[in-house]
């Protein structure tokens, strides 16, 4: 307890953990989702998309989540177009566009400011990047994502389990794919400054994995991924803090470490 | 007026059409079964029923207040993922998403109908069960519970007996037809059982890239090609 208060007390750690928590949970209620429509590298694709966008958002002066939120939004929508009308599959049209941005991110960057510790950041995180504008902005978004997570609860399980079913019966699938995707591109964005846009996607599909080792019923698959992702954040925070690691890193091994025991009391209790 | 009526209906896949000159009407309370071959059409048929693919000429016209929201739907069940995690309740319970309008969340009423064709179609007991851990029996009566949740008014099924052994078999096509019956539901349902098509359904609709045959099940027995199809043994 002391240790938190003592971490509490610097105002970049305070700041670090609201932030992260709310990212936490939008991304594991996502991740849900995604995980469950073959979706999991779109996470992936967009934090290389974000890193571009940061990249030239530093080369021109600009706030960096004001020019990254809308860049990634623009590429959510774009993927899935591209997945959409077949030329290119969902998986090669994500690594075209990751591996594009990324390249371009790169070239800026040396352009620029040349490979410095800004660059490390975006890619491992660090906490000590957000700035408290930063702060506020993800805070807003994040109970925005959380919010409308919730609202349509009902409408993304229809269309998360069977898209043909909900289409048929009169609800606009297409409309909540692209609200799924807006809010994952959201989600990633704010999440990448702190975890990195190499190791975002663990915020995304580690706690869903996880909680379907165990969980047979969708509800207790989010609720399980939503406690789980909030206690693995400060976990790894707190072992971040105290044993000086990377907290990006950090975070995805308690995520590792969580997968590991569940999928072991689940091999268990199919034992039993 | 007709339920359900299909005029000079054709459909294309990249400019190469694989179903034309569909041209039939159903009455509310009909079963309609559409047989035919592989690839001769059936579920690109039921697609454009549904409103998943848009036909490249005619209309389909929909009578009697029926909406387009209104139809219950049994998907093929090799469309459904096999590791997804959802309970039989909220499986059944998905099905009541086109009545909720701009509301964002289920209510009673919502709730009242699942618990009613849970218990009419006798899954109340697996409600909490997991539905991919069910057996293909079991799975199909709670994907048809969560179709009679979505309407009373008809229902689209395709394929529903596909992988069930003989005694499931039975049972799903005597709860069709029980629906059918009570509650003057209409049923529509691709079939590859030429057989039992014609001992439950009163329409067929035969394809073959285009209409070979539509009218009464008992017209249908005296037609040539129910002869060469059901007299040959064929399905």
């Amino acid at each position: 307890m002391s240790l938190l208060s003592e971490m509490l007390s610097y105002h970049f750690m305070s700041r670090a953990l609201i932030v992260g928590i709310l990212v936490s949970l939008c991304a594991a209620l996502l991740g849900v989702s995604l995980v469950l429509k073959r979706y999991s590298m779109i996470g992936d694709g967009l934090s290389h998309v974000g890193f571009g966008a940061l990249a030239i958002a530093a080369a021109v002066n600009v706030a960096p989540l004001a020019l990254a939120v809308p860049v990634v939004v623009a590429a959510a929508f774009l993927l899935l177009r591209i997945s959409k009308n077949g030329k290119i599959k969902g998986d090669a049209a994500i690594a075209l566009i990751s591996s594009s941005s990324l390249a371009i991110g790169v070239i800026v960057v040396s352009m620029t400011t040349g490979m410095n510790t800004d660059v490390s950041n975006y890619m491992f995180g660090s906490i000590l990047s957000l700035s408290s504008a930063d702060a506020a902005l993800s805070i807003i978004l994040s109970i925005i994502v959380l919010v409308m997570f919730i609202l349509l609860y009902p409408r993304i399980f229809a269309v998360t389990f069977d898209e043909g079913f909900a289409k048929a019966t009169g609800t606009r699938a297409d409309t909540y794919n692209t609200v799924i995707a807006v809010l994952t591109a959201v989600t990633v964005v704010l999440g990448m400054r702190m975890m990195g846009a190499l190791l975002i996607s663990s915020l995304i599909i580690f706690p869903a994995l996880t909680s379907m080792r165990i969980c047979r019923s969708f509800k207790s698959v989010i609720l399980c991924s939503a406690v789980l992702s909030v206690v693995c954040f400060v976990t790894g925070m707190v072992a971040s803090y105290v044993l000086e690691l990377p907290s990006g890193a950090s975070v995805v091994v308690v995520n590792i470490i969580a997968f590991l025991l569940f999928s072991i009391a689940s091999l268990l209790n199919r034992r039993a | 007026m007709a339920q359900i009526s299909c005029k000079d209906l054709s459909f294309s896949y990249d400019g190469e059409t694989v179903l034309s000159g569909i041209n039939f009407s159903l009455e509310a309370g009909s079963y309609l079964c559409i047989v035919g071959e592989n690839g001769s059409g059936k579920s690109t048929l039921m697609k454009g029923l549904l409103g998943l693919k848009t036909p490249s000429t005619g209309t389909i016209e929909l009578g009697d207040g029926l909406k387009p929201t209104e139809i219950g739907y049994l998907p093929q069940q090799t469309e459904l993922q096999r590791d997804f995690p959802a309970s039989v309740y909220e499986v059944v319970l998905s099905g009541r998403l086109n009545s909720m309008g701009r509301r964002f969340f289920y209510n009673a009423e919502d709730k009242a109908a699942v618990e009613e064709n849970m218990e009419r179609l006798g899954i109340e007991n697996l409600r909490d069960k997991c539905y991919m851990e069910l057996s293909g029996g079991q799975q199909q009566r709670v994907l048809l519970a969560r179709a009679m949740c979505a309407t009373k008014k008809l229902l689209l099924l395709d394929e529903p007996v596909t992988g069930l052994d003989p005694k499931a078999t039975n049972e799903m096509y005597n709860l069709i037809k029980l629906i059918n019956l009570c509650d003057n539901t209409s049923v529509i349902m691709i079939s590859h059982d030429i057989h039992e098509a014609v001992r439950y359904a009163t329409h067929i609709l035969h394809l073959g890239h285009e209409q070979l045959f539509f009218g009464t099940t008992r017209e249908y027995r005296q037609s040539d090609l129910a002869r060469r199809f059901v007299g040959g043994g064929r399905a």
